[in-house]
């Protein structure tokens, strides 16, 4: 039972840092119906400004807390900085161009943003310091799960209340939602499309940076490559679930980060990924708009 | 029609006359010791092979300067293989009718397979610097085969042998990264394992390598009971994989090879990384030999010497030294002689055993102290180390 609930408390994790990642490709295809393939790479910058961040202040002397928080507040917004851009300069002159258009921007700028990263810092893998803190008294109480383990899922959780809570009761969630619905109707009764838009990609980097402090400090170690894994798992979450709804994304990820754990725990980690996509294969032939999405009307 | 007819018969005429000159030199100079030497000396795998040609080319520098072997100048045959099974069959024939006495290759291990039968028939005594096939020496099928490099499995055994009689524990979990090198190493130990019947494999896994993460791994392995766990692969993985399991506090002891023998794993897994044990290449850097070799090599060729060079160099001396040992060119001797005595080369002081491999050339175990790899010894008889708590 206690190697069940190990391999259960390992699938989770893994599955919330899938789920943070996922919510930026969701979110953005619920909108625009784009696959933003460059996302992977923002999570991957998010952990490099981390590092950057906290390599800096650990040498200026500060310590503990503070790095952790600085260093997640500085990649939080680098990060959004670039989700932002990417948009703008890859996304934005395309929206009246067919829909393969972008898409195919959005793989050149995953590809650009990788290649940037190893020729402005490395192609080797860097060391990424545990900014997490030790829970000594989870320890104490007998909980069999790490610090970081807790950390990344009350993070993790505070995160989907955030994000639930600005859609479902804000001004700018209430335009996300009526351009998610109709981008030319909500135009038409005022919504600003292109700042909606924008916001959507913000809020998406934000996760997927917070995404990448997390798991950088739980795996202690990053390179310019680590977006590109994280982001095939992710979006494959995210059409798990259902791509454009957000409970889908969440389930769907950690529905994903349980296969994955329980397949390497009983059955052989070779076969992880097998396992993986079956499941996927699966799931979309019961359900062809996963988990929680709802069947797209053909508006004609 | 007509000219272009003699220009034809004009041209094979000059080859014909070009292709004979080659041939008549050895046929004239009858009373030589002639080293043949087969390898890629042309093509995609000419870096692996001219290093060994060249390192010959040194060594018999060096003995005829010093009056040569049995009395004798030594002479060098070079035939080129381009590293091609196909190739290499003419390539010994050339080499056997030219009548070679004692042949350094060939270079890759598919080519010295097919040329070994032809010299075996011959009996000409043949020494690889870089042929890693386990199977060559292992098979024992051509007891004329020698070899300066050590085999493909070397390592794994070396990983394995030390699991069980250095570090005495009783069960391993074997991963490797699905990769070729990585799998083959684990395959390797698994094998090794079950056959000496000292210990039990608990646990064979490949894992995905850049996964996110790797604890549903490390709990398999904490679960298995295992004592020790041999990894073949690669640095970043392995680097994740300790520092998982130390963080689980599990003091299980980490093995593994020489893609994990590296700084990059010390700097990533940082603390995680002390204790780590790893196999690589021995240290021949500060051989005084090998500094003579490669320092020859530099003045004659005005560069650093390519793969293989110091192994080619070491075969080189062997084959000679035992001639002169053995005081004939024939097969026997020179055989015996290989295995009897032991001669001083950049690799260091080298005999070969029963099967053909290099007593002594190959890989050592390190462990990570204080930020360092550390060579510790492999005997079974040395110390037990620390039990890292």
């Amino acid at each position: 039972m206690d190697y069940f609930l190990e391999l259960f408390l390992g699938g989770l994790t893994r599955g919330s840092i899938y789920a943070l990642i996922a919510l930026g490709y969701t979110m953005v295809y619920g909108i625009i119906e784009l696959i933003n393939f460059a996302h992977g790479e923002i999570y991957m910058i998010g952990a490099f400004t981390a590092l950057i961040v906290s390599s800096v202040l650990a040498f200026a002397g500060f310590s503990g807390m503070s790095v952790l928080f600085l260093a997640a507040a500085v990649a939080i917004i680098y990060s959004a900085a670039y989700g932002f851009t990417v948009e703008k300069i890859a996304y934005k002159p395309l929206r009246q161009a067919p829909r393969l258009s972008p898409l195919i921007s959005a793989i050149g700028m995953s590809i650009f943003l990788q290649n940037y990263v190893m020729l402005a810092q490395t192609s080797d893998f860097l060391p990424f310091p545990s900014l997490l803190p030790e829970l000594p008294f989870l320890e104490e109480l007998g909980i069999k799960i790490g610090a970081t383990e807790v950390i990344i899922l009350a993070t993790t959780a505070i995160s989907m209340v955030f994000l639930t809570l600005l859609i479902k009761f804000t001004r700018m969630g209430k335009a996300m939602r009526a351009t998610a619905q109709d981008r030319n109707m909500a135009m038409l009764v005022g919504v600003d499309v292109n700042r909606t838009i924008s916001y959507t990609f913000i809020i998406g980097s934000v996760l997927a940076a917070i995404g990448g402090v997390l798991i950088a400090s739980h795996i202690g170690r990053i390179n310019f490559y680590i977006g590109f894994i994280a982001g095939i798992k992710a979006f494959t979450a995210a059409v798990l679930g259902g791509i454009g709804s957000i409970p889908g994304a969440v389930l769907g990820a950690l529905v994903l980060g349980w296969t994955e754990s329980f397949a390497t725990g009983y059955v052989s980690s070779d076969y992880e990924d097998v396992f993986a996509f079956i499941l996927l294969v699966l799931i979309l032939i019961v359900r062809p708009s996963g988990l929680l999405g709802r069947s797209t009307v053909q508006k004609v | 029609m007509k000219k272009v007819c003699f220009q034809r018969i004009f041209l094979t005429w000059i080859v014909a006359a070009f292709l004979a000159l080659p041939g008549a030199g050895p046929a004239a100079a009858a009373d030589t010791i002639k080293l043949g030497i087969a390898g890629a000396h042309s093509g995609d795998l000419a870096s692996y092979g001219l290093p060994t040609k060249r390192a010959a080319e040194l060594v018999v520098k060096d003995f005829n300067a010093r009056g040569g072997v049995l009395g004798k100048k030594v002479e060098i045959l070079a035939e080129d293989d381009v590293c091609k099974p196909e190739v290499a069959t003419n390539t010994a024939t050339k080499l056997v009718s030219a009548g070679a006495h004692v042949v350094l290759g060939h270079i890759c291990s598919g080519a010295t397979k097919t040329a070994l039968g032809i010299y075996k028939d011959a009996g000409i005594v043949t020494m690889s610097s870089s042929a890693t096939n386990p199977e060559l020496t292992q098979s024992g099928k051509y007891p004329n085969f020698f070899r300066t490099i050590a085999s493909d499995d070397a390592q794994a055994r070396l990983d394995a042998e030390f699991a069980m009689d250095v570090l005495k524990v009783k069960k391993i979990a074997v991963l490797h990264d699905k990769g070729d090198y990585g799998k083959g190493l684990a395959e390797y130990a698994r094998t090794f394992i079950a056959s000496s019947g000292k210990a039990r494999v608990v646990l064979f896994e490949g894992i995905t390598p850049g996964a996110v993460d790797y604890s549903a791994v490390v709990n398999k392995i904490k679960q298995s009971g295992a004592e020790a766990v041999i990894y073949g692969g690669y640095h970043p993985e392995a680097s994740s994989i300790v520092i998982q399991m130390r963080k689980k506090k599990m003091n299980t002891y980490f093995i593994s090879d020489d893609g994990v023998k590296d700084d990059t794993f010390i700097k990533v897994a940082g603390k995680a990384a002390e204790g780590v044990y790893a196999s690589g290449p021995k240290d021949t850097t500060r051989n005084p030999l090998a500094i003579a070799a490669i320092a020859a090599h530099k003045k004659a060729y005005n560069a650093d010497p390519g793969a293989f060079f110091l192994n080619g160099y070491a075969a080189a001396q062997a084959l000679l030294t035992a001639i002169q040992k053995a005081k004939s060119t024939k097969y026997d001797a020179v055989a015996k002689a290989l295995r009897t005595y032991p001669v001083d080369t950049p690799l260091g002081k080298i005999k070969f055993d029963k099967r053909g491999d290099a007593i002594g050339v190959g890989f050592s175990m390190y462990q990570v102290k204080n930020g360092v790899y550390v060579e510790v010894p492999t005997a079974p008889a040395a110390a037990a180390p620390k039990k890292k708590k």
